[in-house]
């Protein structure tokens, strides 16, 4: 265990972002989740008692009759703003004189780093170029993530669940964002940190970064491995008709996949009912593109398989 | 002169006329206080003063009015309403993390303006100009500090803000559009963030914008390595990566072009869309919640599906 290459890593001061992440993530993860399951039981209190729906004042706050609904901004809201500008202020104060900015020596292309990394919150989209080409990781990938989270209000059909925090009236959503934002890209920025060494290898925390380390590792596509070497000719185009029925396949199987998830109660039936066909579609399309990125990180760690697809232009 | 001379002798009428002089005087002296008094009296109500009417507008005091005035008529707070849901003030809820990223917003542009004063984007001058903030410039270290700090606190707070909203479903109508503009803005964060890593010009930032903008080449139709690139007739010396780094390699083209984006194009277009989020965020309605909790029973089931995806907001 070589606890200096972990400081190392964990005291650079570009890293101290994400030693924050490591914090402050879960924390608010916690933080909202233990409000959407109060309130859930707040639901369940509501559904199952009518009278009460009727009169309750339907927030998990303390309330009583004689109570205002709204306050003035002047002083309630200020005074809160104000106090938090201090607060941050004084944070990045005492951050800024404790640890200094990192200043490497001048720029030379001459003389490579090793490794290169990105700033610290694209290292996720530097971490997908294990798996994926630049083209796909770089380039298809950010846009598709825009694109989707863009999209997500007009995808979401449920009405419920508009201004509160609520776990069970929103169990798809809720469990795909985390999904995708703790699940891929923070988890995949604690790898690109903490993981990655020169050459972009795996070491484990603690491990000592080797400069010389090798690995004899043979990725081979997809059509190489050996029942597929055998059926599929090895020839490009067969190959690429292969890979593309091979990537077509996929999307079908996870579309049924998902479809069987969005049948598999009557809450996710009722979702279902709401959306129409293109709204339907088009969260197949992200959810399923989405998936294959984890799809293909096992295919490469656990099978060490580099392409799927392998055309002349371009290989997925 | 002449009116002098017969009192001299009397040293008595002398003392006298001193005396009078001097109580003529003190009681003018006197007088002169109380007017001093009696004015600075009217100071310890400086809400009536003409500068402070002039300045404010409005009186200070609890009246419900004023206070409602005093948000209204002021230039910097009138984004805000005169009252909110009395819930809304809840760190709880909204975490603060869309005002916090305003607010480091504003200790970037401050921090930045400052530290522009020293630098010039130049290959010869850009590297020294850092070192010289850093070891000569009063305060230059804090300040450098205080501006990378800052920056990753705002990437960290806008994730942050994201991960509530989608919490909270603050994004389903009629805040839909806003959510699009939010996602906009946290495409802007990183670029301006990554944009100014190039700007010390150390090893760091030229390593770190080598890969990242070596991914531009892999854009497919646009880039040289990219799908489709060569067939288009791309090539190191006219893609996308050329357009972005002025040059086929990252030097003082690039430098430049990255201190433009980053100190004057970037935070013009950042500040037109939180323009508009803010705006927004008023004309939806303010903040989503905390709002009363909806039940499954209570939503009216449309026969079928929703016929048009994109209603616009509000439209049911």
């Amino acid at each position: 265990m070589d606890w200096h290459q972990l400081w190392e890593i964990a005291s650079a001061p570009d890293n101290v972002p994400i030693v924050a992440l490591l914090f402050l993530v879960p924390f608010y993860t916690w933080y909202g989740l233990r409000q959407a399951l109060a309130t859930d039981r707040l639901i369940g209190q509501l559904e199952a008692d009518p009278k009460l729906a009727k009169t309750h004042h339907r927030k998990i706050f303390p309330f009583q009759p004689g109570w205002s609904r709204e306050v003035h901004v002047w002083p309630y809201l200020m005074r809160i703003e104000f106090l938090a500008a201090v607060i941050v202020t004084f944070v990045l104060m005492v951050w800024s004189i404790t640890l200094n900015a990192p200043l490497e020596e001048p720029a030379n292309p001459n003389l490579t780093m090793n490794p290169a990394k990105a700033p610290w919150y694209f290292l996720g989209l530097q971490e997908m170029l294990v798996y994926f080409d630049p083209w796909i990781a770089g380039v298809l990938m950010p846009t598709l993530i825009i694109m989707g989270l863009m999209v997500i209000p007009y995808v979401d059909a449920n009405p419920l669940g508009n201004g509160y925090y609520t776990f069970k009236q929103r169990r798809i959503a809720i469990l795909s964002f985390i999904f995708g934002f703790l699940g891929l890209w923070v988890l995949m920025i604690i790898v690109g940190t903490f993981i990655r060494g020169p050459g972009w290898m795996w070491f484990w925390p603690g491990q000592t970064w080797d400069h010389n380390k090798l690995v004899f590792e043979v990725n081979r596509d997809l059509h190489q491995v050996i029942p597929f070497r055998w059926i599929v000719p090895q020839h490009p185009i067969t190959v690429g008709l292969f890979g593309a029925s091979v990537v077509g396949l996929y999307y079908l199987v996870a579309g049924y996949g998902l479809h069987w998830l969005m049948q598999l109660n009557q809450h996710t039936r009722k979702i279902y009912n709401r959306m129409s066909l293109l709204q339907y579609l088009t969260i197949q399309f992200f959810a399923i593109t989405m998936l294959g990125l984890p799809v293909k990180m096992a295919l490469r760690l656990l099978f060490r398989i580099k392409y799927v697809w392998v055309t002349p232009w371009f290989n997925v | 002169m002449a009116e002098e001379k017969p009192e001299q002798p009397q040293g008595a009428g002398e003392k006298k006329g001193l005396s009078a002089v001097v109580e003529q005087a003190q009681e003018k002296a006197r007088a002169l206080k109380d007017r001093a008094v009696e004015e600075a009296k009217a100071y310890r109500e400086p809400q009536k003063t003409q500068l402070f009417r002039s300045i404010f507008r409005v009186k200070h005091d609890a009246e419900p009015r004023n206070r409602a005035l005093s948000v209204l008529s002021n230039v910097f707070f009138h984004l805000h309403p005169a009252k909110i849901n009395r819930d809304a003030v809840r760190y709880s809820y909204t975490w603060g993390m869309g005002g916090i990223t305003f607010y480091v917003f504003l200790v970037l542009t401050v921090t930045g303006v400052l530290l522009m004063f020293y630098y010039h984007p130049t290959k010869v001058q850009a590297f020294r100009d850092i070192l010289y903030l850093e070891h000569d410039v009063p305060f230059g270290k804090l300040l450098r500090n205080m501006h990378r700090w800052a920056a990753h606190l705002m990437i960290i707070t806008v994730w942050l803000h994201m991960f509530r909203v989608f919490l909270t479903g603050s994004y389903k109508t009629p805040r839909e559009f806003n959510w699009s503009i939010g996602v906009l803005l946290l495409v802007l964060t990183m670029l301006l963030s990554f944009t100014g890593y190039l700007l010390p010009d150390d090893q760091l930032g030229f390593w770190a914008i080598t890969v990242g903008t070596s991914m531009a080449r892999a854009t497919p139709l646009l880039g040289h390595e990219g799908p489709f690139g060569p067939q288009l007739g791309m090539t190191p010396y006219n893609d996308v990566r050329f357009a972005l780094l002025g040059g086929s390699i990252v030097d003082a083209n690039a430098l430049l072009r990255s201190y433009i984006w980053h100190c004057i194009a970037l935070p013009l277009v950042a500040a037109i869309f939180m323009g508009v989020h803010f705006w927004r965020v008023r004309k939806d309605g303010g903040i989503s919640g905390p709002a009363p909790v909806l039940l499954e029973s209570e939503i009216k089931e449309q026969k079928g599906p929703t016929p048009v995806i994109m209603r616009p907001s509000g439209m049911r």
